[in-house]
């Protein structure tokens, strides 16, 4: 029902709502795929800058020679080397040196980036293929369906069970048989295809972009902060804390862009404190308390 | 020829000796109080922005600031550590849960600091001069504000090591971090000493803050870069080690200023293949058990 209202809401939508729309399925793909790797398993990754921005650059480099859609795929394939390539490396490390590592990934790419650029090209930033709002709203649309759909089949298939259990304890798990390193990169690698892909096509909404646009440490934190608000436990949790930040962002980060980041931090610290399942267990807890409202609602 | 090496290893010590103070800082917070501290380079800001306030409105001398940002920083800490971090670590079933969701509730904090600075100093660049003269060491030049601080970043390490190796509360503190839940069973008030360890490292930011003022233009969103330099240094040099913070902090200042002779461009990547290296080869760092 859902679907079929948005897949045809260019039909009678104004521009303002389709690329509101573009903007938090952005923010709902970057966030739903960090959760398949770091949710259940615990590994808390600051790479979607870094596969977010490869996907920028993908389109800002073979935008004009190849096909849009081809100029995606090849986004999320990069994005995929790159995470497999990173996971095999670190993954094998203790978690909290996984995160520092994450996190020096942003920059090491966006630095690498700006000396190749301004050594190589000579100039600093690149322009970006037009394309139509549209496009890139049903482009987006198509990429969330069949990350909810990856990651709804990980949830419930031997492969997510094997991932959970990583995430309660990796040698137990690695006693019943379950190749843990192999797992953790390859869902590392899956995750970040959705976020490769994505950077290939939302590039093309900003027309030019630089390495300090690309890589953009933003795009890291929000994901993480977005989980943990809306809760890891149920798929719609991302969902949800991702739907509810981004059209925050996009009401109040222009006219008070302070006031909207420092809320943010509060907001991460009650929910940390307070409501350590986020917003799924908040919504789990009151089900249980009003079983027979559970039932009345359809 | 000569001259040319003797350039880049002063510059690379200079530079190493802000980084080591940097990441005594976070290495204490992490080794100690097992929190990875995101919001590390917002107290270095915060020290650095107070300072150039101090200095700018009352027009004296940068190292009055000290009185300020030290005690300041280290209440500051103090106090994050005693209400959240402690409730966050009496709320945590394991060590590993404590050290992502600690780690998560830093990043909130980096948030909030980095946007109340950004309230009240906002965004611009702001420097001041101090010391700006050349000094002649070995026939090169060097700005004499960089030889202060990096002595005062060297002096606070020696002080700093002498009261852990030589007071009571210094024990405490080193037993804390070889394990905590004995050491509070042998008598240490370990939320106190866990505080103190997080207000001390809040503290060296702040007085690192302070120092970074006197040399480079400072901003509300400076700190990032900073810490990450400090977890690279820590990984270097190996986690709750005082000396390994020294060591890690002049390598990397070393590589910094090599690479930067050849390939300006080039210094944080420098830093990160480093840091990968290091994870890969040897995660416990130089110093490292």
């Amino acid at each position: 029902m859902l679907l079929v209202y948005l897949a045809t809401l260019s039909l009678y939508a104004s521009t303002y709502t389709i690329i509101l729309l573009t903007s938090i399925f952005m923010y709902i793909i970057l966030t739903v795929s960090w959760v398949i790797f770091s949710g259940p398993t615990g590994y808390i990754s600051f790479a979607p800058a870094a596969f977010f921005g490869v996907g920028i650059y993908t389109s800002a480099v073979l935008g004009t020679e190849l096909p849009l859609p081809l100029v995606i795929l090849t986004g999320g394939v990069i994005s995929f080397i790159l995470a497999l390539f990173v996971g095999a490396l670190t993954l094998r490390l203790k978690g909290v040196y996984f995160t520092m590592f994450t996190l020096g990934l942003v920059e090491l790419s966006k630095h690498l980036l700006l000396w190749y650029e301004i050594k190589y090209t000579g100039t600093r930033g690149r322009f970006v293929i037009l394309v139509d709002n549209n496009t890139i709203y049903y482009i987006m649309l198509a990429i969330l369906v069949l990350l909810l759909l990856t990651s709804y089949l990980i949830r419930r298939s031997r492969f997510g069970l094997a991932l959970r259990s990583i995430g309660e304890s990796e040698e137990a798990s690695a006693h019943l048989g379950v190749n843990v390193n192999l797992l953790k990169t390859i869902t590392f690698a899956i995750s970040a295809i959705f976020m490769g892909a994505t950077g290939a096509i939302m590039a093309t909404r900003w027309t030019y972009v630089d390495p300090y646009i690309a890589f953009k440490l933003h795009y890291s934190f929000m994901p993480v902060l977005m989980s943990v608000f809306g809760g890891m436990g149920q798929l719609y949790g991302p969902v949800l804390g991702a739907g509810i930040f981004a059209i925050l962002e996009e009401l109040l980060i222009t006219k008070f862009p302070y006031y909207y980041m420092f809320t943010i931090g509060l907001i991460l610290l009650i929910v940390i404190v307070y409501l350590p399942n986020g917003l799924v267990g908040l919504i789990q807890k009151w089900q249980r308390r009003n079983p027979e409202e559970q039932h009345a609602t359809p | 020829m000569i001259t040319t090496i003797l350039d880049i290893v002063i510059a690379g010590l200079l530079l190493g000796g802000l980084y080591a103070l940097i990441a005594m800082g976070l290495s204490l917070q992490y080794g100690v109080a097992r929190v990875l501290n995101i919001s590390h380079g917002e107290f270095i800001m915060l020290g650095g922005l107070t300072t150039w306030s101090i200095t700018q409105t009352l027009d004296i001398n940068p190292f009055v600031s000290l009185a300020v940002c030290a005690p300041v920083a280290f209440v500051l800490g103090y106090v994050i550590h005693q209400t959240l971090f402690k409730r966050l670590h009496s709320i945590s079933d394991s060590p590993a849960i404590f050290e992502s969701s600690s780690m998560l509730a830093s990043f909130g904090l980096m948030f909030i600091i980095q946007n109340i600075a950004l309230l009240t100093w906002g965004p611009e660049i702001r420097g001041y001069s101090y010391l700006a003269f050349p000094v002649h060491i070995a026939g090169t030049l060097f700005g004499a504000n960089r030889l202060v601080t990096t002595g005062f970043a060297i002096a606070i390490g020696v002080f700093f090591y002498l009261f852990l190796a030589r007071t009571r509360m210094g024990k405490a503190i080193r037993a804390a971090a070889q394990d905590s839940t004995t050491a509070g069973l042998m008598g240490v008030n370990i939320n106190r000493v866990l505080a103190l360890c997080f207000g001390l490292g809040a503290a060296m930011a702040g007085i690192a803050g302070m120092l970074i003022s006197m040399c480079y233009p400072v901003h509300a969103v400076m700190g990032m870069p900073y810490t990450i330099i400090a977890i690279i240094v820590v990984a270097l040099g190996g986690l709750g080690s005082i000396p390994g913070s020294y060591i890690g902090g002049f390598t990397l200042g070393l590589i910094g200023s090599i690479v930067t002779y050849f390939e300006p461009g080039l210094a944080l990547v420098a830093y990160y293949l480093i840091f990968i290296l290091l994870l890969l080869l040897k995660p416990t760092g130089i110093m490292g058990k």
